[in-house]
C-alpha cells in the first residue's frame, strides 16, 4: 500500500495539480524542482515511479534520465517523461534515453492517473 | 594640329615635378641666404663701421625681401601640394 | 599724472573680462564644432606672436637705446627659421601631429625610445629656464603700473601677486577645461590672437605718433637718429652671430613657442601662411623701435629708464589715452606669454614627471583602476599654480631689478640646450638616447655654471672672488673664462661652451653607442616622417583583451572618445560592436591617441602593463633596416591586399556564425514558443478538470480558480509580446511621436519597473537628462522599463545598483544603463538581443522576448540599442536621435 512517486518538475502550479491528482489515487507524492540535484533526490527518496519534466533549471531531464538508467540501483525505476515542447524529436530522445512512458503537456488528468497506475502496477507484477 | 595628348602629358608632368623640386630647394636655401645677408654687416666693421640709420635701412630691406620671397614660395608650394594630392588639378598651371 | 590708478585698474579688469569672454566664446564655438575662423591661418600666425613678450614690447626700445641695432637680432633669428619652414618646421609639425606630441619634452622623450628620463630632464630644463622669464613678465606689468602711479598708490609686490593669481585662474580655467585628445585650446589661442592684435596696434600707434607727431616725418627721424647717442652702429660681431643663433633656436625650443607652433597646430598649411605673415608681424613690431628710442633719448630727462620709453614718451606729451593703449599692449604681451608658458610647462610636468611617478606608485593596478584623467587634470592645475608661484617667488627674491633683456637672453640659452637633441632627432637616425641625455646634461650644467648663476647677480650665489679666481682658485674653471678663454662677452662665452660641448658630446656618444630597438624604430619614424607616415608596426601581437584595453582607454581618453575609437576600429575590421581584434596596428593607434593626453612615455608604459612588454619584433627592425623604397611599396601593397582578404574572411566568418546561430535559434524559437504556451495550458487544463468534479470545499475551489486565472493572464501576456514583436518586426507599427523630456520618460520607467518592490538602487544625474526628444514616449518608456527590470532581476551584486547616465553624442544622445553586477560574458553579447535567449540555464519568469522587443522598438524610433562592454557590470546603451531644435525654431519663426 502507498507506492511512492517522485515528481521532478519546476512549475509550481503543475506540481500542485499532479500532486492533488496522485494523492487522491493513493500515491505518496514527493516533489523536487531542481534539475541539478535531481539525482540526489532520487537516491534519497527511493521512489517506485518517477515523473520527470524534460526542461528543468540546472539540468535537462534527458540528461537526468540517462544517468538514472546507467546507475544500477535506479536503472529499473519506471520513468514518465513530461515535455512541453511537443516535438517528435523530444519523444525520440526520451525513448533513446530510456523513458518508460512519454506525455506531452497539456495532458488530461485521467491520462496521467491511468499512466501512473499502469507504471506502478507493472512494477508490482 | 594639336600635339598628341598622351605623349605630351608625361613630359609636362616631369617638367612640373622638376620645377617643384627646384622650388623646394629654393625654399630650403632661403634661410641660408637670409643668414648670410644678415651676417654681412659684420664685414663692414673691418673698415670703420657705419651709421645706424644706414644699417637699419639695409636690415629692413633684406627683411622685406625675405618676406616677399617666402610669401611667393609658400603659395606655390602649398598649391602644388594640394594639386599633387588631388586626382586632377585643373588649375595646376597658373 | 591725470590717469588715476583706479581708472587704470578698471581698464585692466575690463580688458581681462574681454579676454575671458573671447576665450569662452571660442571654446563654445569649438565645442559646437563650428571652428571657422578659430582654425584659420590668421589666428595661427597671431598666436605665434607670443614670441613677443613684455620683454620685446618694453625691452626692445630699452635695448635699442642702450646698444643700437643689436635688438633686431631677436627678431631676425625667428624670421630665418620660419621663412625656412619647408626645411624644418614642416617636419616638426608633421611629426607632432603624427606622433601626438604634447610638448617639447614629450617630443624628445618620444624620439629617443619614449624615454622617461629624457622627458624629466627636458622638463626640468624648461622649468628652470622659464621661471625667470615669467618673473620678467610680472616685473614688467608692475613696472608699467608704477609709471602711472608714480610708485605711490599701489604696492608693487601686491600688484605682482594679483597679476600672478589672475593669470593662474585664467590658465586653469581655459587650459585645463578638459583633457583634450589633441591638446587644442581654442579659447586660449583665440584670446592670444586678440592680444597679439592689441600689442601690435599699441606699438604702431606709438611709432606713428613719434614719427609724425613728434619728429615730423621720416626724414626728420633719420636726422634725429644721426644726432642721437646711438648714431654710430657699434656692432659686436660675436654677440651679433650669437644672438641670431640664440633667437633662432629659442623660437623653436621655447616651451611656449613649441606649444602654439606644433601642439596647437590644427592644419599643416597654416605654416605656409605663417612663413611670411609672421616675419611681417615681427617687422611691424620692430619698425618703430629705433625711432621711439631716439625720441625718448632726446625728449626724456637723462637717467630715465629706457625700458619704459614706450610708456613715458606718450606721457611726456600728455597723450594719456595712447599711454593707456600702450599699457594694455604691454599687459597683453606679458599675460599671453605667461598663460601659454604655464600651459606648456604644466603639460610637461604632469606628463613627464607626475604621471610616471603615479604610475610607478600604483604599479600594476594603475591601468585598471582609479581615474587617470582626474589625476592628470589635477596635476596640471597644480603645476600651473606652481609655475606661477615659482615665477612670483623669483620676482620677489631677485628684487625685480636688472635690465629686462639680460634675463630674457639667459632663458634663451637655457632652452637652446635642447636644440642639438632636437635637430639630431629630426635629421639623423644615428642619434641615440644616451647621446641626447649626455649632451643635454653637459650643456645644462655649463649653462647653469657659466651664465645662470652669475646672472642672478654677483654675490647672491657666486661671490665676486669666486667669479674672478674660480672655485678653489682653479683658474680654468672661472665661470666667465672657462678653460682659460678670457675676455669674451659672458653670453657669447657661455653659448660657445654650452652649445658647443653639448653638440659635441651628443654626437660622440651617439656615434659610439648602439640604440635600442624602440629608439631605432622611433628614430626612423621621425627622420622619415614624410616617407613612412602610413605603415608602421610598433608592437608584436599580444594577448591583451580588448575589453581591458577599452576599460583603460576610457579612463584616459574619456568614455565617449574611447568608445568611438574602438567602435571605428572594429568597424574597419568588419566587426560589429565596441571590441575590435587586438592587432598591433590597433595597439599602435591606441597608444598614439593616449599619448595625446598623457605623453608618449606614459602611454607606452601604461599600455605595456596591459599588452605586455611591447617588445619590438624582428619584422619591425627589418622594416627599419629596409631602405629600398620599391620593396617598401610592394610589401605595403601586399600587406594591404592581405589585410583586405583577412577583413573579408573575418566578415564572412562572422556572417556565417550569425546565420548558424540564427537557424539554431529558429528551431529553438519554435520549441520555446511551444513550451511557453503549453506550460500554463497544462495547469489550466488540469485544474479546470479538477474543478469540474464535485465535492470540494469553497476555499480550495477559489484557490484553483485563482491559479487558472493567473495562468490565463500569463498566456495573454505571452501572446501580447509575440504579437508586439511580430508587428514591430514587420514594421506595421504606428508611432505617436511627441516632444517629451527625457527625464520624464526615465521617471516613468523607474516607477513602473520597480513597482513590485525590487531592491535596486538607481543612480541618476537628473541635470543631464533635461533633454527634449521627439519620440514615442510610451514605447521608449517600455524599453527603459525592460532594461531596468532586467537589471533588477539579473544583477547579482549584494546591493544591486543601476547607474543611468546621459551624454550627447553627435546628433544623438546616449542613455547608458550600467549595473554593478557581474556583467554578461563576451560570448553572449551577440545573442542577448535575439528572441528567447535567456541567459544560462536558469529559468526565470518572463518569456525572454524583452530585449528583442526593445531592439525593435529602438530601431523604429531611429536609434540603436547595444551592449556596452568594459563597464564593470552589465551595461546597455540606448542611442536616440535628439529633437532638432534648429528645425523647430525655424518652423515657429516661419
Amino acid at each position: 500500500m502507498g507506492k511512492r512517486v517522485l515528481l521532478i518538475e519546476d512549475e509550481p502550479n503543475i506540481v500542485e495539480a499532479v500532486r492533488y491528482l496522485l494523492t487522491r489515487e493513493g500515491w505518496a507524492v514527493d516533489t523536487h524542482s531542481n534539475g541539478a540535484t535531481a539525482l540526489d533526490a532520487v537516491a534519497r527518496r527511493r521512489p517506485d515511479v518517477i515523473v520527470l519534466d524534460a526542461m528543468l533549471p540546472g539540468r535537462s531531464g534527458f540528461d537526468i534520465l540517462r544517468d538514472l538508467r546507467t546507475a544500477p540501483d535506479t536503472s529499473a525505476i519506471p520513468v514518465l517523461m513530461l515535455t512541453a515542447r511537443g516535438q517528435r524529436r523530444d519523444r525520440e530522445m526520451a525513448e533513446a534515453a530510456g523513458a518508460s512512458r512519454f506525455m506531452t503537456k497539456p495532458f488530461s488528468n485521467s491520462d496521467i492517473v491511468d499512466c501512473l497506475r499502469e507504471l506502478g502496477g507493472h512494477d508490482a507484477a | 594640329m594639336p600635339p598628341d595628348p598622351p605623349r605630351d602629358a608625361p613630359l609636362f608632368l616631369a617638367r612640373a615635378t622638376y620645377r617643384r623640386r627646384r622650388l623646394m630647394d629654393a625654399a630650403r636655401l632661403l634661410p641660408v641666404v637670409g643668414a648670410v645677408l644678415f651676417l654681412l654687416p659684420m664685414l663692414w666693421f673691418v673698415s670703420g663701421g657705419t651709421r645706424t640709420a644706414v644699417g637699419g635701412l639695409y636690415l629692413f630691406a633684406i627683411w622685406t625681401g625675405l618676406i616677399v620671397i617666402a610669401a611667393i614660395l609658400s603659395r606655390v608650394l602649398v598649391r602644388g601640394e594640394a594639386g599633387g594630392r588631388g586626382r586632377d588639378g585643373p588649375d595646376a598651371a597658373p | 599724472m591725470t590717469l588715476s590708478f583706479n581708472l587704470l585698474l578698471a581698464a585692466c579688469l575690463a580688458y581681462s573680462a574681454l579676454l575671458f569672454i573671447v576665450a569662452f566664446a571660442a571654446e563654445k564655438r569649438a565645442r559646437a564644432g563650428r571652428l571657422g575662423i578659430l582654425r584659420s591661418p590668421l589666428v595661427y600666425t597671431l598666436s605665434l606672436s607670443i614670441y613677443c613678450t613684455a620683454w620685446t614690447f618694453y625691452g626692445a626700445v630699452g635695448y635699442a637705446a642702450r646698444s643700437g641695432l643689436e635688438f633686431v637680432t631677436i627678431y631676425l633669428g625667428p624670421t630665418l627659421v620660419i621663412v625656412g619652414w619647408w626645411a624644418m618646421l614642416r617636419k616638426l609639425v608633421r611629426i607632432g601631429r603624427a606622433q601626438r606630441i604634447t610638448s617639447i619634452a614629450d617630443l624628445i622623450s618620444s624620439r629617443y625610445g619614449k624615454s622617461t628620463a629624457l622627458g624629466v630632464l627636458v622638463t626640468l630644463l624648461a622649468v628652470i629656464g622659464t621661471t625667470p622669464y615669467i618673473a620678467l613678465q610680472l616685473q614688467s606689468v608692475t613696472l608699467s603700473f608704477s609709471v602711472f602711479t608714480d610708485g605711490g598708490v599701489g604696492d608693487e609686490t601686491s600688484t605682482g601677486l594679483w597679476v600672478a593669481a589672475g593669470l593662474a585662474l585664467f590658465t586653469i580655467l581655459f587650459g585645463t577645461r578638459n583633457l583634450d585628445v589633441n591638446e587644442h585650446h581654442h579659447g586660449i589661442v583665440t584670446a592670444i590672437a586678440v592680444e597679439a592684435v592689441v600689442k601690435l596696434v599699441a606699438i604702431l600707434a606709438v611709432g606713428a605718433f613719434v614719427v609724425w607727431g613728434v619728429a615730423g616725418g621720416p626724414t626728420a627721424v633719420f636726422a634725429l637718429i644721426d644726432a642721437s647717442p646711438i648714431a654710430q652702429w657699434q656692432m659686436q660681431q660675436g654677440r651679433w652671430v650669437t644672438l641670431l643663433l640664440l633667437a633662432a633656436t629659442a623660437f623653436v625650443c621655447l616651451p611656449r613657442m613649441f606649444q602654439v607652433m606644433v601642439v596647437e597646430n590644427t592644419d599643416e598649411t597654416h605654416l605656409a601662411t605663417a612663413a611670411w605673415a609672421f616675419p611681417l608681424y615681427l617687422l611691424a613690431m620692430s619698425l618703430f623701435v629705433v625711432p621711439i628710442a631716439v625720441v625718448g633719448l632726446a625728449v626724456l630727462p637723462a637717467g630715465s629708464n629706457p625700458d619704459l620709453f614706450v610708456l613715458n614718451v606718450p606721457l611726456a606729451f600728455d597723450k594719456e589715452w595712447l599711454a593707456m593703449l600702450v599699457f594694455l599692449g604691454g599687459f597683453s604681451s606679458a599675460t599671453s606669454m605667461v598663460i601659454v608658458a604655464a600651459i606648456a610647462l604644466s603639460t610637461m610636468v604632469s606628463n613627464n614627471i607626475v604621471m610616471p611617478i603615479w604610475l610607478n606608485a600604483r604599479r600594476g593596478d594603475a591601468t585598471l583602476s582609479g581615474d587617470v584623467r582626474n589625476v592628470v587634470l589635477r596635476a596640471r592645475r597644480l603645476s600651473i599654480a606652481g609655475v606661477l608661484a615659482l615665477g612670483y617667488l623669483y620676482y620677489r627674491l631677485s628684487g625685480g631689478g636688472g635690465a629686462l633683456a639680460a634675463i630674457g637672453l639667459i632663458a634663451f640659452l637655457g632652452v637652446a640646450q635642447v636644440m642639438p637633441a632636437l635637430v639630431g632627432g629630426l635629421f639623423w637616425r644615428g642619434a641615440t638616447r644616451n647621446g641626447a641625455a649626455a649632451g643635454l646634461i653637459v650643456g645644462f650644467v655649463i649653462w647653469i655654471y657659466a651664465l645662470f648663476l652669475p646672472g642672478i647677480g654677483t654675490g647672491t650665489v657666486m661671490s665676486a672672488q669666486f667669479l674672478a679666481d674660480g672655485p678653489f682658485d682653479i683658474g680654468w674653471l672661472r665661470p666667465r673664462a672657462l678653460f682659460g678663454i678670457d675676455g669674451l662677452d659672458p653670453l657669447v662665452h657661455a653659448t660657445l661652451w654650452s652649445l658647443g660641448l653639448n653638440a659635441s658630446v651628443f654626437v660622440v656618444v651617439s656615434l659610439l653607442g648602439f640604440p635600442g630597438p624602440l629608439e631605432r624604430l622611433q628614430g626612423s619614424e621621425f627622420v622619415n616622417v614624410f616617407r613612412f607616415s602610413t605603415a608602421h608596426k610598433g608592437r608584436s601581437p599580444t594577448t591583451a583583451e580588448a575589453e581591458d584595453l577599452l576599460m583603460m582607454a576610457q579612463r584616459i581618453l574619456g568614455a565617449r572618445e574611447a568608445q568611438a575609437l574602438f567602435q571605428a576600429t572594429a568597424a574597419r575590421q568588419g566587426k560589429d560592436g565596441y571590441l575590435p581584434d587586438v592587432t598591433s596596428d590597433f595597439l599602435e593607434r591606441l597608444e598614439r591617441e593616449m599619448a595625446g593626453s598623457v605623453g608618449a612615455a606614459t602611454a607606452h608604459a601604461m599600455l605595456g602593463q596591459i599588452a605586455g612588454s611591447g617588445a619590438v619584433s624582428v619584422a619591425d627592425l627589418m622594416r627599419v633596416a629596409d631602405e629600398s623604397a620599391q620593396m617598401m611599396e610592394h610589401s605595403i601593397q601586399l600587406e594591404a591586399k592581405s589585410e583586405e582578404l583577412g577583413r573579408t574572411a573575418r566578415q564572412l566568418r562572422e556572417a556565417n556564425e550569425k546565420l548558424t546561430a540564427i537557424s539554431i535559434q529558429k528551431d529553438a524559437f519554435l520549441s520555446q514558443i511551444s513550451h511557453e504556451l503549453r506550460t500554463p495550458m497544462t495547469s489550466i487544463r488540469a485544474f479546470s478538470e479538477i474543478l469540474r468534479e464535485a465535492g470540494m470545499d469553497r476555499e480550495t475551489r477559489d484557490r484553483y480558480a485563482g491559479i487558472i486565472h493567473d495562468e490565463a493572464l500569463r498566456l495573454t501576456r505571452l501572446l501580447d509580446d509575440l504579437l508586439d514583436l511580430s508587428v514591430l518586426e514587420n514594421g506595421q507599427i504606428n508611432l505617436h511621436e511627441t516632444d517629451v523630456e527625457l527625464t520624464d520618460v526615465i521617471d516613468r520607467a523607474c516607477t513602473a519597473a520597480l513597482s513590485d518592490g525590487a531592491r535596486l538602487t538607481i543612480r541618476r544625474v537628473v541635470a543631464d537628462e533635461r533633454l527634449m526628444l521627439h519620440t514615442d514616449a510610451d514605447r521608449l518608456t517600455q524599453v527603459f522599463i525592460n532594461i531596468i527590470a532586467n537589471a533588477a532581476k539579473y544583477c547579482d551584486a549584494p546591493s544591486p545598483e543601476l547607474r543611468i547616465t546621459v551624454s550627447a553624442c553627435g546628433d544623438g544622445i546616449n542613455v547608458d544603463f550600467i549595473d554593478n553586477g557581474g556583467g554578461i560574458p563576451m560570448a553572449q553579447h551577440a545573442v542577448i538581443f535575439e528572441k528567447f535567449s535567456r541567459l544560462g540555464q536558469t529559468r526565470i519568469a518572463g518569456a525572454g522576448l524583452g530585449l528583442a522587443i526593445c531592439r525593435e522598438i529602438v530601431a523604429r524610433l531611429g536609434g540603436q540599442i547595444s551592449y556596452l562592454p568594459g563597464q564593470g557590470g552589465a551595461a546597455f546603451r540606448v542611442n536616440l536621435p535628439q529633437a532638432r531644435f534648429g528645425a523647430h525654431a525655424v518652423a515657429s519663426v516661419a
